[in-house]
């Protein structure tokens, strides 16, 4: 079992676009769906909340680990126990972190963006996924809509 | 002094072993590879197909047994030990879910910067 998550995706837009898009602290927000109180800084906590309708509660903290412009951008945060709001806890000290990397490369379309996410082997395997089990309807319906809208873009 | 031995005795609480720290060595596989064909099996005969000892399966057992992956059961005066697969389902589903919020947030991410 591999304890790590790793995407290749293929950006028909400039690196330097790309960059902006991950570590402007607005910019994130659209696309990852959070709120942040302020910009991204190395060494320096990130604070805010998840946007994505039906999961406000859900607080967004992670540390930033690098910023090294337009090649590597990289984060650590944690994975609290439970997501469903019920016996959520929003005090995210003590709970496993893992390490979320976006690393960019000039591509002839581009570029390439490789996100890694690693260390899972710190997490105990009581995570909770209620709260996600019961949204999966709304989650692949909202999968479907960007894909048709990615698929509609010439 | 009584506050303090009270957070001592809290503090010794096992940390739960992790799935993936359990599964990452080759006896431990193994192990769960022999107990994944559903017949609980005892240290004897665990032992009986490898070349290490019993000591050295019994330490590998408890291992599995922390992580919650294999559980012992009493049949008679005998230990014997089986397999729980839920804690490796468990884990295998999040790292799906994250998995899947990630291909859903780059294709968000996609659609902005190609706009």
């Amino acid at each position: 079992m591999d304890d790590r998550i790793e995407k290749r995706i293929e950006l028909k837009a400039p690196v330097s676009r790309v960059w902006r898009e991950l570590t402007d602290h607005r910019e994130f927000g659209e696309w990852f769906r959070v709120k942040l109180d302020g910009p991204f800084v190395p060494g320096q906590i990130s604070r805010g909340h998840i946007t994505y309708p039906g999961y406000e509660y859900l607080k967004w903290e992670a540390v930033v680990q690098k910023m090294e412009p337009e090649r590597l951008f990289s984060f650590t945060w944690a994975h609290p126990k439970s997501l469903d709001k019920a016996d959520y806890n929003p005090d995210y000290s003590g709970e496993p972190t893992t390490l979320v990397e976006f690393r960019l490369e000039k591509s002839a379309s581009g570029t390439l963006l490789v996100l890694t996410e690693s260390g899972f082997d710190k997490l105990p395997a009581d995570r909770r996924l209620e709260a996600f089990r019961r949204n999966d309807g709304g989650w692949t319906q909202q999968m479907k809509n960007i894909e048709s809208y990615v698929a509609q873009r010439p | 002094m009584s506050r303090k031995g009270r957070s001592r005795i809290t503090a010794k609480r096992q940390v739960p072993a992790t799935v993936f720290a359990a599964l990452g060595d080759a006896t431990r596989l193994l192990l769960v590879a022999e107990l994944c064909r559903g017949q609980p099996r005892s240290i004897s005969q665990l032992t009986a197909g490898s070349k290490l000892t019993r000591q050295a399966i019994t330490k590998h057992l408890r291992v599995l047994e922390r992580a919650e992956i294999v559980r012992s059961v009493r049949r008679g005066r005998e230990s014997l030990f089986e397999l729980d697969p839920e804690p490796i389902e468990e884990i295998k589903k999040y790292l799906d879910l994250v998995s899947e919020q990630w291909d859903r947030a780059l294709l968000r991410l996609k659609s902005f910067v190609e706009e």
